[in-house]
């Protein structure tokens, strides 16, 4: 192991980057400690070493620093977290130090932060189906455990409401409720969007299965890189050697992406896409990827995280590249929000590509997928004939593009609409879906198996007319 | 005298002391023998992508040059492997490092301890030339592999029974020189491996997916580009390509995509039933995955591998389907590299070589007369998966895909959003070998195919036309005939076009099934048409019952192919009862 080496041969800051001159045997990714001129002591972690030179991205602000009495000490190892059971419950800033007031964390392991790939073969298939008791999610993008679903939403919109939604209501059916914990990152968020987090966990009880990495808008925004490796560094351990099943909720990716590219601009790296560096997917990946079930192993990571699209664009390169990445994604939707429905989720550019592997006999119920085929089709239609019957009223309409036009409000205000507290059983919302299916003419089910149309299809007799 | 580490910034590092080591060379870099290529000589400055995560290395360890291009190892054993982007089974380096792939693992890729079978085709005394098959090997319950001479001569002496695939089997004298051989050969992935020639392709590939089948045939030996923003199902088509087209051998390359999809293809395709066998489908499949956090410079390395393992496949005289998933991000994977060398950059901050290694790669398929005297014939059909961001095809790789690759599966994000599956737009793909294979499908399927195909395609085309003028007055302002189309069109659209992957009969249909299909749906129409004639009203064609039946027969089974033939009857029977109405 290579030994604690000090300098103060800091030669330039330049943004958030420190370069060390007369430097020899550095580590690649190694941990700096930065001590400036008035004692204070920062963090740092190597970006470049050669003979002679290294780059060190320092966490934190670079005000006060010098380039003559400057301390750099290079610490010969790679960024590690203390990890522990004892950290369930407690709650950590952005760089992983305690600031609960509680004590330190003894560390069962020191773990590398970085984290390595999960062999594919070592992977088994997530397939446990988790009801979030949002209908519009269990019934047409069903989310499993171990999957990575992002939620793309826009500034104003209710995306934190609907995450502590599903951190609170969400449970496999059947299954035990102790080995559970919630990690939550909180990423260049506002220090109000960060209380409501904790508040809501606090009344709810959350807290004591829950382990907090906050990085607030005023912290270095430089942290911001480390946080989210942090919070699943400690998810990895709590799954994977602790039995827990963790989900990672990381909010918000996008000021995530904004810390990468100011890092990659201070470097001078050639731009890809709207200045963001042009690694940019293998970096998210290396945070997305970090999710899963492993052969053998009894916990898992199931992972939301939040980002805003910057101007609701889902082609930015956040949601994009996001997107490429994860396992589906839940989409809010500003004009669905105006009217008023909660949660304002817009199905039509929502997935979830495991889906198929938690639903069905045994899991949910045999006409899942058809059901919610037929759901988005209908849906698909109806808002496609709104935009006609805008144009040439409805009276022009067939009698059956009517009915879908019909079927598209019954959609949002009975199957999407729902309260912030209410909870939905799956069976709660295949009632309602096949409520809504019944209202069209039987032969328009194209997408669901003739015997299910049989024992579910209750088309009601019209009463007035 | 190894060289010495100078330079370590992410994936790529600069060694000194590297004077006489040769571009595309493999390297040992530091002292955990991380796995690298050289990429770039100045001098005697080398500078290495390394194949693994580089974290911890300092300047001042050595890089070992091993004097070899990244190469495959090629013998019995490849098949049934799932490797990562450099040919390491993930099996051995799961067993080596745990469930987390840790560094500086070093595997064979191939089992070189188990015996097999061979028996040899040629005897002593026979002369042969290289490529000619001197042996076989039963590899696995499908697939015989064919040993072949790697020189020309005269056989000294080649031996039947058991062997590694390390040890000799065979000797051949070549110019007064005798040498031996074993099984195993080893091959640059850089390098394309030779044929004899190559030819036009005229024999179309089936898939079982009706819109490809019918509509945009992809030819054997072919290529096909799949773009599609993400979300548009552009994955679970490749599943369903590889698990259904009459290919021999498929090789699934999954370059940086999703772990977990990468692992629901490894835990389905052994699960998997071949169609025409009935025997695991992964005893004919060779499977690469090198996940998005796996490494970048491997996922760049993986194109090349998986394309070389499938053209040794094709020298023995199979039918390859070879499976890019995805190839953006093998794209990406050039660009981020590119970006570490400071290279001046292209369009979208892609290396200005961009088009010539896509062009390069897409070539290297194509049905060929392979090396050897008995005129055998193999193919390699390349299918790509493209990520365009946004969705934009304007975008540098769709563009450049699109120059070399001759069937365009453009999917499409508003068909996915309205489950519309497989999401590929009818309006906006094309497949340039319709006329190659147009004598194929007469002979082979029916006359009446093409004909039926053009006028799907004309109604299909007049179809948005009409909705134009529909957004403006509403349907009811159409004149009845037109009124008609559209119905069938929509016919057209749900009853033939969607095919849901996942149910166990639509999953795949014949050729047979998908002339007949088509066929009942325009005899539908025409039969509307001529009702229309005498004054029936589109709203009582539109309730007639036998549309019931012609929207259930993806579901019906192959063996009961009489029911959807019957159809057609019926359909006569229908309407000639409504014109006696």
């Amino acid at each position: 192991m290579a030994l604690v080496k000090e300098y103060k041969t800091v030669r330039s800051v330049e943004g958030p980057l420190l370069f060390v001159e007369g430097v020899d045997n550095i580590g690649y990714n190694e941990l700096v400690e930065i001590t400036l001129p008035d004692g204070t002591r920062k963090k740092g972690q190597v970006l470049e070493t050669s003979k002679g030179l290294a780059v060190v991205q320092i966490f934190g602000t670079t005000a006060g620093l010098d380039t003559d009495t400057t301390k750099v000490r290079f610490l010969g190892e790679t960024m590690k977290l203390n990890v522990s059971e004892d950290m369930v419950g407690r709650v950590f800033n952005g760089l992983g130090e305690p600031i609960d007031g509680g004590p330190k964390i003894i560390p069962e392991k020191r773990v590398d932060i970085a984290g390595a790939a999960i062999n594919p073969y070592a992977r088994s298939q997530p397939k446990d189906f988790i009801q979030t008791g949002v209908s519009a999610i269990d019934g047409m993008n069903t989310l499993v455990r171990g999957q990575k679903l992002p939620i793309f939403s826009g500034s104003g919109l209710p995306h934190n409401e609907l995450a502590v939604q599903i951190a609170r209501q969400a449970k496999v059916v059947g299954g035990e409720a102790k080995d559970f914990a919630v990690i939550f990152a909180a990423i260049g968020i506002t220090n109000e969007e960060a209380q409501f987090f904790m508040k809501d966990f606090e009344r709810t009880g959350a807290l004591e299965r829950a382990v907090l990495f906050l990085n607030i808008a005023d912290d270095p925004s430089v942290e911001r890189i480390i946080t989210p490796r942090l919070a699943l560094t400690a998810a990895e351990y709590l799954a994977f050697e602790k039995d827990m099943h963790v989900l990672v909720i990381l909010t918000d990716m996008t000021n995530y992406c904004e810390a990468l590219r100011e890092v990659s601009s201070a470097r001078e790296e050639v731009p890809g896409r709207r200045g963001y560096p042009g690694y940019m997917y293998t970096d998210l990946s290396s945070i997305y990827e970090r999710a899963g079930v492993i052969k053998g192993k009894k916990g898992s990571i199931t992972q939301l995280s939040i980002l805003s699209m910057p101007g609701d664009d889902i082609t930015h390169p956040i949601p994009d590249l996001t997107g490429y990445i994860t396992e589906g994604q839940i989409v809010l939707n500003r004009d669905i929000h105006r009217k008023g429905i909660y949660p304002a989720i817009d199905v039509l550019p929502c997935l979830s590509r495991l889906m198929n592997l938690g639903i069905g006999e045994g899991k949910t119920r045999p006409d899942h997928r058809g059901v919610a085929d037929q759901l988005y089709s209908g849906y698909a239609e109806g808002r496609d004939l709104r935009s006609l019957s805008a144009v040439v009223g409805e009276e022009a309409l067939t009698e059956t593009d009517r009915k879908y036009l019909k079927f598209a409000d019954l959609f949002e205000k009975e199957f999407l609409t729902q309260g912030k507290n209410e909870d939905r059983s799956i069976e709660e919302t295949f009632e309602i879906g096949w409520k809504l299916l019944s209202t069209l003419p039987e032969a328009e089910l194209k997408r669901i198996k003739t015997e299910y149309i049989k024992k579910y299809y209750k088309p009601e007799q019209k009463k007035e007319e | 005298m190894p060289g010495i580490l100078n330079n370590i910034a992410g994936p790529v590092v600069n060694a000194k002391n590297m004077k006489g080591s040769k571009m595309y060379n493999v390297v040992k870099v530091g002292d955990e023998q991380l796995i690298g290529e050289i990429i770039r000589l100045r001098g005697e400055v080398a500078t290495i992508q390394v194949y693994e995560d580089t974290g911890g290395l300092r300047p001042g360890e050595p890089v070992v040059d091993t004097n070899q291009a990244l190469s495959v190892e090629l013998a019995p054993g490849v098949l049934k492997s799932i490797y990562d982007g450099i040919q390491r089974p993930l099996e051995l380096i799961m067993a080596e490092s745990g469930d987390f792939i840790s560094r500086g693992v070093t595997t064979r890729a191939i089992d070189v301890k188990k015996k097999w079978d061979f028996k040899a085709v040629v005897k002593k005394g026979d002369k042969v030339v290289k490529g000619d098959i001197i042996g076989e090997v039963k590899e696995t319950e499908l697939i015989t592999n064919k040993i072949t001479a790697q020189e020309n001569g005269k056989i000294v002496e080649i031996k039947d029974g058991s062997f590694n695939v390390e040890e000799p089997i065979v000797t051949i004298e070549t110019g007064g020189k005798k040498k031996q051989f074993p099984m195993l050969m080893r091959w640059e992935v850089r390098k394309p491996r030779p044929y004899a020639e190559k030819f036009a392709p005229n024999i179309p590939l089936i898939t079982g997916q009706r819109i490809i089948d019918t509509f945009f045939p992809i030819a054997k030996g072919g290529t096909a580009s799949i773009p599609g923003p993400f979300g548009s199902g552009k994955t679970v088509l490749q599943q369903a390509l590889a698990k259904w087209s009459d290919t021999d051998i498929v090789v699934y390359i999954g370059c940086g995509e999703r772990g977990n999809e990468m692992t629901e293809v490894l835990n389905e395709f052994p699960a998997l039933v071949d169609p025409k066998s009935g025997k695991p489908l992964m005893e004919r499949t060779i499977l690469l995955a090198n996940t998005s956090n796996m490494p970048v410079a491997a996922r760049e390395a993986s194109i090349y591998t998986g394309i070389t393992l499938a053209e040794y496949y094709r020298d023995m005289g199979y039918a390859v389907g070879l499976m890019a998933d995805s190839t953006s991000r093998w794209a990406e994977a050039m660009r981020e590299i590119g970006g570490r060398l400071e290279e001046m950059p292209g369009e979208e901050g892609y290396p200005a070589y961009l088009a010539r290694r896509l062009a390069e790669f897409y070539e290297r398929s194509g049905r060929v007369r392979c090396l050897g005297t008995d005129e055998r014939i193999g193919s390699i059909t390349s299918i790509g998966a493209v990520s365009p961001p946004g969705g934009d095809l304007s975008e540098p790789v769709s563009q450049n895909t699109l120059r070399v690759t001759k069937v365009f599966l453009a999917l499409d994000a508003s068909l996915a959003h309205r489950r519309h599956f497989p999401s590929i737009h009818w309006l906006t793909s094309y497949s340039l070998y319709l006329d190659n294979l147009e004598n194929w499908y007469v002979n082979e399927v029916s006359p009446e195919w093409l004909n039926l195909r053009k006028e799907a395609m004309t109604l299909l085309q007049k179809e948005s036309e009409l909705q134009e003028v529909v957004q403006l007055v509403g349907p009811d302002a159409l004149p009845e005939k037109e009124q008609l189309i559209l119905g069938t069109t929509r016919m057209l659209r749900e009853d033939f076009l969607q095919q849901s992957a996942f149910h166990e009969i639509d999953t795949y249909t014949s050729l047979n099934k998908q002339y007949l299909m088509l066929k009942n749906i325009l005899r539908f129409h025409e039969k509307a048409m001529d009702a229309a004639d005498l004054g029936i009203s589109p709203a009582k064609v539109n309730s007639l019952k036998i549309k019931e039946s012609i929207a259930r027969m993806k579901e019906v089974e192959e063996k009961d192919i009489a029911k959807i033939e019957g159809i057609e009857k019926e359909i006569e029977e229908q309407f000639s009862k409504l014109r006696r109405d």
